[in-house]
């Protein structure tokens, strides 16, 4: 069944067109990515979906309902946002952040209720943040924070969460931690997700369904254990590769071995 | 977290005491002393005396003014500063400051015969040049950088209007000084009437939008997916940060510099949410200005000097001593 859906959406910065005609259909309780070489448009696809460009053209449908004519309040009930900028206060805690992630649900008094405090407690809780719920985020690893702003994401109890790049400047066991994370969210909580990774490989592996963006466009699409080959790394990476099997996660493996040398399409 | 709760609400009551305390040293403090237990008398029993005069009718309205200008200019930059996401932000970046100057001197120096319309024309000016910014600014939307970088732009254009009026005109500047560097001189129950408004409305609305501004700081995107509608969110702001500003300008000339360095004070005192960081900010203003004024009036007494020298003059090194001494909270 699909709960978010993208229909020939075009996007452009000035005049010119940097997502052009893309369509996306999520179904609920996926795992779905979004790859793509720098400048190919994969994080203007992520903003639209997000509702927070609004596209030139086409349309973003949530559960069938045009996303520019919902209250944005309403929508925020049901999509969760982490984009990769974000500025944070040196002292805020936490528990505060987290807080934050009930907004969509304050009534006019703007206070927080006993639910509301529930619902703060159980996503610290279920994110592991439970024994730093008072530190200040500024003090925290770059994992740790990852995990306040994914548990931020998780008190607004929505049915989507949208990612942009979440492992990006992590070392590697914390990319694992967030990914495995993300994932614990998916099958547990039935949260729908969908992210933009760099690593294709995780990509593959923590996915079901994976988009490949090329020029604006998407270049393929579809189950992340069978889509990649190494035609598709050639013509969207422009890399020589070789796959072999990872067995123990049952997927493919992509090892990158030289750049192909770029046609001149200008 | 509960415990923090209350170190910041204890704070926030230890600098309402401070306020009202400063109240009463500006009340007292002057040519003429006047004690705590008269200054009890003189507003509350008699009506005739010499003391009840000096202050009910002089000093008392000063010094309320003195404390309205402060809370408005001080709320009005913790407003931007936030908005904005940018520490520099302040009334003057908006074009508060040389949108009301412009049409203040336009006044002063081409119309002097109409010099009562100085207040509606600081008014009028500062609002429209706030607008113009943000007109200029918007494409898509109206980011900060854009905003800061066209309200320099602005600023410096209606600055040059200013300087050239000044060197056209050079005969009649001297009478403009006072209100170049802002000064409360001669401040009176009219100058309050028109003020207390836009100070209670800043009060409210910071009791109502404290949440907004502190998702708002967590940068748009962000704000977005949780629900706030950023662009709407942020010209309500400016709007009200530039109608605090232009109140505070329209009366007391160009103090700008209380709503860039007041707001750092209060956040080095009480952290940055806005929650606490608004009572804060607004006690602190009132507090500020009423001292600055105190000391502007004895310092060269009998000759006093404009309350916006002294405020540049001790409030910026206190600035930079706490910014050194609390670099550890930024």
């Amino acid at each position: 069944m699909t709960i978010l859906k993208a229909e020939d959406i075009t996007v452009k910065y000035d005049d010119k067109e940097v997502v052009k005609k893309v369509s996306i259909d999520i179904a609920k309780g996926e795992i779905v990515s979004i790859i793509g070489p720098n400048g190919s448009g994969k994080s203007t696809i992520l903003k639209v979906l997000s509702r927070y460009l609004k596209p030139a053209e086409g349309k973003i449908l949530l559960e069938e309902k045009d996303i520019h004519k919902m209250k944005t309040k309403q929508v925020a009930r049901k999509i969760a946002v982490l984009p990769q900028i974000r500025n944070v206060s040196s002292d805020i805690t936490v528990e505060t952040l987290v807080s934050y992630g009930r907004y969509p649900y304050l009534k006019f008094d703007n206070r927080l209720k006993t639910e509301d405090y529930e619902i703060i407690e159980w996503a610290i809780t279920k994110t592991g943040m439970s024994d730093m719920k008072d530190r200040m985020i500024e003090t925290l690893s770059g994992g740790e924070q990852q995990r306040a702003w994914i548990a931020m994401a998780l008190a607004q109890k929505p049915k989507i969460l949208i990612l942009d790049e979440p492992t990006t400047f992590l070392d590697i066991s914390y990319q694992l931690e967030v990914l495995e994370l993300i994932k614990e969210m998916n099958e547990k909580l039935g949260i729908t997700i969908i992210m933009v990774l760099h690593d294709i490989n995780q990509a593959i592996r923590f996915s079901h369904k994976i988009y490949t963006i090329k020029d604006g466009r998407v270049y393929k699409s579809g189950n992340a254990k069978k889509l990649i080959n190494q035609e598709l790394l050639r013509n969207v990476f422009r890399i020589e590769a070789d796959i072999v099997e990872d067995n123990s996660n049952q997927c493919l493996y992509y090892l990158p071995q030289k750049v192909v040398a770029s046609k001149n399409e200008d | 977290m509960k415990n923090s709760h209350m170190k910041k609400i204890g704070i926030i009551i230890a600098l309402f005491f401070i306020t009202v305390l400063s109240f009463f040293i500006s009340v007292g403090k002057g040519s003429y002393d006047i004690g705590f237990n008269q200054i009890i008398k003189a507003i509350f029993i008699e009506n005739d005396t010499m003391s009840h005069q000096i202050i009910w009718n002089i000093r008392v309205p000063r010094t309320l003014v003195a404390g309205l200008v402060g809370v408005c200019l001080s709320l009005s930059g913790v407003i931007l500063q936030g908005v904005m996401r940018n520490p520099l932000a302040a009334p003057n970046i908006i074009g508060v400051s040389s949108g009301a100057g412009f049409a203040a001197y336009i006044i002063m120096i081409i119309f002097p015969q109409y010099y009562y319309l100085v207040p509606m024309g600081a008014f009028v000016g500062a609002l429209s040049a706030s607008l113009l910014i943000y007109i200029v600014a918007w494409k898509n939307g109206a980011n900060s950088a854009r905003l800061i970088l066209a309200g320099v732009a602005i600023s410096s254009i209606l600055g040059a209007g200013i300087n050239s009026l000044m060197t056209l005109f050079p005969d009649r500047v001297a009478e403009t000084m006072s209100f170049m560097v802002g000064g409360l001189s001669a401040k009176t129950w009219v100058d309050f009437d028109a003020l207390w408004p836009y100070a209670l409305l800043g009060i409210i609305l910071s009791f109502l939008f404290p949440k907004k501004l502190n998702i708002l700081m967590l940068g748009d995107e962000i704000a977005t997916g949780l629900g706030i509608n950023v662009e709407k969110t942020r010209l309500m702001f400016i709007v009200f940060a530039s109608l605090l500003a232009s109140s505070a300008v329209s009366i007391v000339g160009l103090l700008g510099f209380v709503g860039l360095i007041v707001p750092h004070i209060a956040r080095l005192i009480i952290g940055s949410d806005y929650k606490y960081l608004f009572p804060a900010t607004a006690l602190l203003g009132a507090t500020i200005v009423m001292l600055c004024d105190t000391i502007a009036r004895l310092i060269f007494d009998p000759v006093e000097i404009p309350v916006g020298i002294v405020m540049s003059l001790l409030g910026a090194p206190f600035f930079l001593y706490l910014l050194r001494e609390r670099k550890s909270m930024k």
